[in-house]
């Protein structure tokens, strides 16, 4: 099973379980609809869309409301404490989430416990919470964005609001920012850089770079890097390599971008519509 | 012979404990809970910081103000009169990490996207419509996002109301920073 946690933006709580299904206007997760945001749900349709492309099981979704008042978050790190080895996860990814490094280590506590322990992928306040509680080992992928790279190259930060100026301004320099993150062992073993150019790293290595198209309007646009954890989640869960989900994920994203034609005021449903087709493009482009 | 024994030198954790405590940090709920604060604390002329809070209070995602110790009974009382009250007054004798303020822009046409840390804000210049909300990775940051996008900059709903995290304050960085580049 890909099961798929985070928070959405709901005032209220209630933890959500089900498998996820999605329409052009959001997904339906345990009787309830949400609208595509950029998010979680982004990142679920993104997941949906490509188990759909595999042919494998739609995820599982867990989910709660919660827009900053901590209930929702801390509703999901209890419950997969709790409950995460009969769940029969092969692969999990956690986003959106506040960041509590007591309950987190609670979930990483769980892990230890169980024989076969899922892939763990995480991004966003999840990613936040990893690196701050010096777990990184802990997770198979991360996928930051240039703000965040700079945060997990900052071994004094406990968020990305708290990265030091001089490590901030280094940014022209994102193989710098890439170093010091593996140093200071706060990255993964696959990691995504998401940017003007993606870095896909391996053990510490920059293995690949995505250059092209280069699709400026993106960067403004909120959800873009959401369906791109989407992405390599669902090729995670259908066996693909986590370098080669990578390397696809971050093709199609820009294909995706490329084929929806995005002004800085595009909105991330109008890019998940072409996702389906940029995924056929790519996956020809590449042979695989 | 005991009387030509070196005398130990003391331990960080001593060291600490003997230095004269002139600061203290006041522990909030909420991390732009601390917007308000500072505000009103630096209009009255206070000498304080915005910083992280020490290990035992951090959740992952917190802010808390830096303030001189001999001013406490007069910042306590001021903000109780403002609803303000901090969850905690504790004296520090360490320094915590600062917020960042840089802030980066880009222009793209008539669009123009601030970024301060990893919180991103575009809006249409023209309009002064917010167009989109990207980056964060805290759970306020969808919800903010919908109630700000679509509002021009001057309408919608103030950050230090409706976010309460870290990369909500980073967001109404961003925001300030719009603001005075095009004007609200």
């Amino acid at each position: 099973m890909l099961l798929l946690a985070g928070a959405v933006p709901i005032d209220d709580p209630t933890l959500l379980i089900g498998p996820v299904t999605y329409t052009k206007k959001g997904i339906t997760l345990d009787g309830r609809e949400l609208a595509i945001n950029r998010g979680n749900e982004a990142m679920m349709t993104s997941a949906c869309i490509t188990c759909q492309h595999y042919g494998v099981d739609a995820p599982m979704g867990m989910v709660a409301g919660d827009i900053g008042m901590r209930k929702g978050s801390e509703a999901i790190y209890k419950y997969l404490a709790e409950h995460l080895p009969e769940m029969g996860a092969k692969v999990m990814t956690l986003h959106y989430v506040m960041p509590d490094l007591k309950l987190n280590k609670k979930v990483l506590a769980t892990i230890d416990t169980m024989a076969e322990k899922p892939a763990l992928i995480a991004d966003a306040g999840s990613m936040y919470v990893a690196k701050a509680g010096g777990d990184a080992h802990y997770y198979d992928v991360f996928t930051p964005d240039l703000g965040e790279v700079a945060f997990l190259a900052d071994d004094k930060a406990d968020h990305p609001s708290f990265t030091r100026g001089f490590i901030f301004n280094m940014e022209e320099d994102v193989p710098e920012l890439i170093r010091r993150a593996y140093a200071g062992k706060n990255a993964t073993k696959t990691m995504f850089v998401k940017g003007a150019v993606d870095y896909i790293c391996q053990d510490g290595e920059i293995v690949d770079t995505i250059r092209e198209p280069s699709i400026e309007t993106m960067e403004p646009i909120g959800g873009t890097g959401d369906l791109i954890t989407g992405m390599i989640s669902g090729m995670l869960y259908a066996g693909v390599d986590p370098l080669l989900a990578c390397r696809i994920a971050g093709r199609a994203n820009r294909a995706a971008g490329e084929l929806s034609q995005p002004t800085p005021a595009t909105q991330v449903q109008e890019i998940l519509l072409c996702l389906p087709q940029a995924l056929e493009k790519v996956h020809k482009d590449l042979g695989v | 012979m005991k009387w030509f024994k070196k005398k130990e030198k003391p331990s960080q954790e001593e060291k600490s404990d003997q230095q004269d405590v002139t600061r203290g940090l006041l522990i909030f709920a909420h991390p732009t809970t601390v917007i308000d604060v500072e505000h009103i604390l630096r209009e009255e002329g206070y000498e304080i910081r915005v910083v992280s809070p020490p290990p035992s209070y951090r959740t992952g995602c917190d802010l808390s103000v830096e303030f001189p110790m001999e001013a406490e009974a007069a910042i306590t009382e001021l903000l109780n009169t403002t609803n303000l009250t901090p969850l905690d007054v504790v004296p520090i004798t360490s320094e915590g990490m600062e917020p960042l303020h840089f802030v980066r822009k880009k222009w793209y046409g008539k669009y123009l996207m601030v970024r301060a840390a990893n919180m991103k804000i575009t809006v249409d210049t023209e309009t002064k419509v917010v167009v989109n909300i990207s980056g964060g990775g805290c759970p306020d940051v969808p919800y903010l996002a919908t109630e700000l996008i679509g509002q021009r900059i001057n309408e919608a709903p103030d950050l230090t109301e409706v976010g309460f995290s870290l990369c909500a304050y980073s967001l109404n960085t961003a925001r300030e920073e719009l603001v005075r580049e095009i004007g609200a």
